[in-house]
């Protein structure tokens, strides 16, 4: 599904390196995991894939289902079925939920030469969605992520990804900020997703969010590299030992 | 006090082809007087304060700049789909072809021209009547040229509820089009009605209008100008409020080379409501002027004011912005907030929002604000698929949704976004 190739990246404005040679391959219907100490560049790397400017890509190739990612334009990304949800998901006063949704729903299919979706039938899938993930509707009628808790600006994002069917997923902490039932909630939302043609790589810091999104591959990732890579095992040596003896090893 | 020579010799070139159309009756003497005002101020120039951010000479030289004719067909007009009596104006004149009847009711309409031959009428006691009140403190030359040598307009006067808005379409056939249009509207106790106005006008348009809200009486405008570039206007509401009257201003620029729109309001009765609002998006040569000023006379009242300019390739913006509370106007409560989208670093926004406040017990608050798109929306728009441009497109609707949520009347706010959505999304 996807191969990330010896990957270097430093920051557009400063020579501040973050990634440096990371090499990571998710294969179709995979799911994988990625942890790491606070700065790693774990975020750095969903920001580059999903392509956000500030980042400068000095070497490596990335690679989704045969094409050159990083070619593309970040809505072309979202278009080939990319989907990154944010760490810290954006407000935006005055865009309301449905008409974001809407017109990413709209835009992605234009852009794959599909038909667009109906209003009606957009509201009868979005309102069928939005349940499985105990969102009221009358908060999508509100601005984008406005006034929204953590948990709820969390659940939103595993809405956006349903409704946009996306087929490589970059999860980026979204265990985070969640209470124990909306961490179940959010993780069924994500198995629910789950499919031989879909793969997810997730990004945490704590081995629970992994006993409900079951990994078929774990990564630690520290100064920008994939330092050790095994299965769900890690995340339990981390989750008790933390990262000294990895690190210690990695070097 | 004298006018200086430069003064005097402009107003002259200006006016030498003006004449005050004949037919005596009130509105003759109306007319002589606003003239007499403006030969006693001159027109503005450069130099003064009140023009400080906007150069108002291509609005005061004796003939407007030719202009080549905007085709409208290229562009839906907002209000097409609403249920609506058409007014229609070419060139300053009315158009009675295109023209509805002047029949609604609950309303009476009468042409300006037709109406001002009379020895007396009801809009004696308008016409000219604000726009001369208008002229203290700060004095504005142009509407006084407009009240002297109005060519045409409408005297609205409104008895209950208008069974559907008064829609004023400004249309020109000439590449030197140099319209003066002025209207009254008075609205009586407890009633009830919307102006729509639009069309693309022409090379040079001065309009004013002048409103007198009896009490509890309810008036809302709406004005969308199209996306005529090549034109010029200054426009003038006069607005009078008794107790409990409501009034709502919102004006759509969307293109043109100058607009300066000025809005003079006054809340004489107690507990009126005053909201004035603009949404302006210029690109290149675009130059957008909101002037607004508000008195505040009567007891708990409120007024506010909101402006929004999305500016881009060297466009300018400009806002000043005054609220007045007098002495013993207790409890106001007046808001104003002027903020700009800068797309580029190359465009600009002027803001000069001034509070003068003679009453103790007051609420006033100003603010006014200037930046560029919010990249980490755009981002995020983008990642979830939505190309560059219509992302822009739904961060500029945003941007101006709070003038926008202005207009009272669900309805039309929809036709306005909408007509937005399509030039920008
Ligand atoms: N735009 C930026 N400007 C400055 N520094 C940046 C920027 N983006 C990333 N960095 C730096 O790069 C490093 C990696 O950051 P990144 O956010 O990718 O880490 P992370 O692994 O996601 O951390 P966390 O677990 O805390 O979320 C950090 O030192 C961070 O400060
Ligand atoms: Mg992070």
């Amino acid at each position: 599904m996807i191969e990330i190739k010896n990957l270097h990246v430093k920051l557009e404005k400063e020579d501040k390196k973050i990634l440096k040679g990371l090499n990571l391959s998710i294969g179709a219907g995979e799911v994988h995991a990625i942890m790491g100490p606070n700065g790693s560049g774990k975020s750095t790397l969903s920001y580059v894939l999903s392509g956000r400017e500030g980042y400068e890509v000095t070497g490596g190739l990335v690679m989704l289902d045969g094409v050159k990612l990083l070619d593309m334009e970040p809505q072309e990304r979202a278009a080939a079925g990319l989907f990154l949800a944010f760490q810290y998901p954006v407000e935006i006063p005055g865009v309301s939920n449905m008409t974001f949704l809407r017109t990413a729903v709209n835009a992605q299919r234009k852009a794959r030469g599909e038909e667009e979706m109906s209003a009606s039938e957009f509201l009868k899938v979005v309102r069928e969605k939005a349940k499985t993930l105990k969102i009221d509707v009358d908060m999508l009628k509100r601005s984008m992520n406005v006034g929204f808790s953590g948990g709820e600006k969390k659940r939103n994002e595993i809405l956006q990804m349903a409704m946009l069917e996306p087929r490589m997923c970059i999860l980026d902490e979204t265990d985070s900020g969640l209470d124990v039932d909306a961490m179940k909630l959010v993780s069924e939302g994500v198995n629910a997703l789950r499919s031989p043609r879909r793969s997810f790589l997730v990004i945490t810091h704590y081995q629970r969010l992994l006993d409900h999104i079951k990994p078929d591959v774990v990564h630690i990732m520290a100064a920008g590299r994939i330092i050790k890579t095994g299965g769900p095992e890690l995340a339990l040596q981390v989750e008790n030992n933390g990262y000294a003896d990895l690190l210690a090893e990695g070097v | 006090m004298l006018l200086d020579v430069a003064k005097r010799d402009a107003l002259a070139a200006r006016i030498a082809n003006l004449s005050i159309p004949t037919g005596g009756g009130w509105l003759g003497a109306a007319r002589a007087e606003a003239l007499a005002r403006l030969l006693a101020m001159g027109l503005p120039g450069k130099r003064d304060e009140y023009w400080r951010y906007t150069d108002p000479s291509s609005l005061t030289t004796a003939v407007p700049p030719k202009t080549p004719l905007f085709a409208t067909d290229n562009e839906l007009m907002p209000f097409s789909g609403l249920d609506r009596l058409k007014l229609v104006f070419i060139d300053g004149v009315f158009d009675a072809v295109q023209s509805d009847d002047l029949a609604l009711a609950g309303v009476e309409i009468e042409r300006l021209g037709i109406a001002g031959r009379s020895d007396i009428h009801w809009a004696q006691s308008l016409y000219g009547v604000l726009e001369a009140r208008g002229q203290m403190p700060v004095e504005r030359p142009l509407s006084a040229l407009n009240s002297a040598f109005a060519t045409d307009g409408v005297l609205v006067r409104v008895k209950g509820n208008a069974e559907r808005p008064i829609s004023l379409i400004y249309h020109s056939n000439s590449e030197n089009s140099d319209a003066i249009l002025h209207h009254c509207v008075s609205v009586e106790e407890g009633a009830e009605i919307t102006i729509l106005e639009n069309g693309p006008a022409g090379a040079r348009f001065n309009k004013v209008i002048e409103v007198d809200l009896a009490k509890g009486a309810r008036f809302h405008h709406i004005s969308a100008q199209g996306r005529n570039h090549q034109c010029r206007a200054v426009t003038h509401i006069f607005a009078r409020l008794a107790e409990g009257a409501l009034f709502k201003s919102f004006t759509l620029t969307a293109n043109s080379l100058l607009t300066r729109n000025e809005a003079v309001i006054e809340l004489l009765g107690d507990d009126a409501m005053a909201h004035v609002a603009g949404a302006a998006l210029g690109d290149r040569n675009f130059h957008h002027d909101d002037t607004v000023f508000v008195t505040h006379a009567g007891q708990r009242c409120e007024s506010r004011q909101v402006f929004k300019n999305v500016l881009k390739n060297g466009a300018v913006g400009v806002f000043q912005g005054k609220i007045l509370v007098k002495n013993g106007a207790q409890k106001t409560d007046g808001y104003q907030i002027s903020q700009s989208l800068l797309l580029d670093g190359d465009s600009q926004f002027f803001a000069k929002p001034e509070l003068e406040i003679y009453a103790d017990d007051v609420k006033c608050s100003h603010g006014s604000t200037s930046g560029a798109i919010d990249e980490t929306a755009l981002f995020y728009l983008r990642s979830r698929g939505v190309p560059t441009q219509m992302a822009q497109g739904l961060l500029v609707l945003a941007f101006l949704a709070e003038a926008i949520s202005e207009i009272d009347d669900n309805s039309i706010s929809d036709l306005i976004r909408a007509q937005l959505e399509g030039w920008l999304v």
